[in-house]
């Protein structure tokens, strides 16, 4: 009997956290957009904190450029190196930069700059705000009549979501040049000829659907954090155990949302 | 009589199934200052949270000048809020700043003051709590009774009617305790600021208090001035007063059966 029910309760219990989940999130970032409207219209010297949104982005973003240019550099040559053989089977080792440049625009250039970009701010961010949710810092903000979700909130869904379109951008081209490097030093190909097939098979569409979903997934990276910090209880052990479901639940759902995406575009014919 | 300035009615707080405050009636007058007593665990942090609206009674209303917190809207809230002070037992100071920024934060947020003139206010307040040569330290660079003097510093940055302080001298030296008792007198005598002090110091509860209550298990059992509190009849507040480790206090908890505990039944 147990084992009988055993799998049904853990699907029931996945499924209404997956709602509950979802649920807070969405809740969370109507709530920062209603609160940053309140704070653009009010006239009582509410601010919406430029200077604190610039730190922000410079934390967040500026940071992982590197790291984000590195990975998908190698990604671009093992992409590269992986197709040529196969390519070349066919008499098509010239298709080689196409591949790639859609490959990495449309999908690999926002998703992995998105898990680096989970490691890099979403955990440094849920541990933060957790850690003043323990050391009472929330309330303080709360009694000093600073909303936490316009403070804390706003700044970091706003820069997150900004500089992963930014990232996702050099992340992409450094695919591309990861790509170009083995094509050129490897395979023998015409520099010349990678970059004309490059930006010939490129179309405005696979910029702006890889640029959209990069904005959602930087969204999506802080609006977890931040959600998953907020709700930090007992201690510095609450706050590791905020940390890690973070980074879990954020790749998860990176990958459920590019799926998502993914299928409308293929529907729609983008 | 002084006018009211913050009501309690009728406040229940149920956790779950636990209820933590019990159908609590309090009134704070303008300007005096009011010493609420309560053993851990006796409701009273909970009390304060109620009274600077950061949370909601299960039942019941606070009432502050006339208007109930409960039925303001989020900017009337916040400007009730703008118009109290809270010291945290913590100090709660935002460790990402620096002391002058955790002072300062509150004026650049509500007031549209330049930042000259928020410089100078800060160093005012901070002046006033005796800490200006540590305006640049951060707060994990200060003792506990440094953190303490901060907070009370940023809980004044915006000239608060009243003052709420929950548990201002634990886990401080018996010295560091009464500076801090002697900066809450001066602000309550000098400016004229509302005092409201949720402890289980009884030396620093003697000497700034006009006014007492006791609190035990979610309810007022008594309250008074230090002397009426001193001659009181009741057995349990007497314990509780005087700090003897016998009487119902503690008689009670030995209710629950250690052995039926160790046994497991």
């Amino acid at each position: 009997m147990n084992f009988l029910l055993r799998p049904i309760f853990i699907l029931t219990t996945g499924v209404t956290g997956f709602v509950a989940t979802t649920g807070a999130i969405t809740n969370l970032i109507l709530q920062s957009l209603t609160s940053s409207r309140r704070a653009l219209l009010s006239k009582q010297g509410r601010r919406l904190g430029w200077e604190n949104l610039w730190l922000q982005m410079v934390r967040v973003g500026v940071r992982s450029i590197p790291i984000v240019a590195l990975v998908l550099f190698c990604i671009g040559a093992i992409l590269a190196l992986q197709m040529a053989p196969v390519l070349s089977s066919f008499g098509q080792q010239v298709m080689v930069p196409d591949i790639i440049s859609i490959a990495i625009f449309r999908e690999l250039g926002p998703l992995v700059s998105a898990i680096v970009l989970t490691g890099f701010a979403g955990a440094s961010i849920a541990a933060e705000i957790g850690t003043m949710v323990v050391s009472e810092e929330i309330e303080a903000l709360e009694a000093h009549a600073i909303e936490p979700i316009r403070f804390l909130v706003v700044p970091r869904i706003f820069a997150t979501t900004v500089m992963m379109v930014c990232l996702a951008v050099v992340g992409s081209l450094a695919g591309i040049l990861g790509g170009l490097f083995v094509a050129v030093f490897a395979l023998k190909m015409n520099f010349q000829q990678y970059i004309t097939h490059t930006f010939d098979v490129l179309l405005a569409r696979d910029f702006i659907t890889g640029l959209v979903k990069a904005g959602v997934f930087g969204a999506i990276i802080s609006a977890l954090a931040c959600h998953l910090g907020l709700r930090v209880t007992g201690g510095a052990q609450g706050v590791g155990v905020a940390t890690t479901r973070t980074v879990v639940l954020t790749i998860v759902s990176l990958i459920a949302v590019d799926l998502l995406f993914t299928t409308v575009f293929y529907i729609v014919g983008w | 009589m002084k006018p009211l300035a913050v009501e309690v009615r009728n406040v229940t707080k149920k956790f779950g199934a636990r209820t933590v405050l019990d159908g609590i009636n309090l009134d704070v007058y303008e300007g005096e200052s009011l010493v609420i007593l309560g053993g851990s665990g006796s409701g009273k942090s909970t009390l304060l949270r109620h009274m600077i609206g950061n949370i909601k009674p299960s039942a019941g209303e606070v009432v502050a000048w006339g208007k109930s917190l409960s039925e303001m809207s989020e900017d009337a809230l916040d400007e009730y809020r703008k118009s109290i002070g809270v010291l945290f037992q913590s100090g709660a100071l935002f460790n990402s700043m620096t002391v002058f920024d955790n002072v300062a934060l509150p004026m650049r947020e509500h007031t549209r003051s330049n930042e000259e003139t928020i410089r100078i206010q800060v160093l005012i307040k901070l002046e006033m709590v005796g800490l200006l040569e540590a305006a640049g330290r951060m707060p994990s660079e200060l003792s506990g009774g440094m953190k303490k003097r901060a907070g009370l510093a940023r809980a004044l940055a915006l000239d608060p009617k009243i003052l709420f302080y929950d548990e201002p001298s634990a886990g401080l030296d018996p010295v560091t305790s009464h500076e801090i008792d002697l900066l809450m007198m001066r602000l309550n005598k000098v400016l004229g600021v509302t005092s409201v002090v949720v402890t289980h110091e009884m030396d620093s509860a003697y000497r700034i208090a006009d006014r007492m209550v006791l609190l035990d298990r979610g309810k007022f059992i008594a309250s008074g001035t230090v002397k009426e509190m001193q001659s009181s009849p009741d057995p349990l507040v007497h314990q509780f007063i005087f700090g003897e480790a016998e009487g119902p206090l503690t008689e009670r908890r030995r209710e629950g059966s250690y052995v039926d505990e160790l046994l497991g039944n």
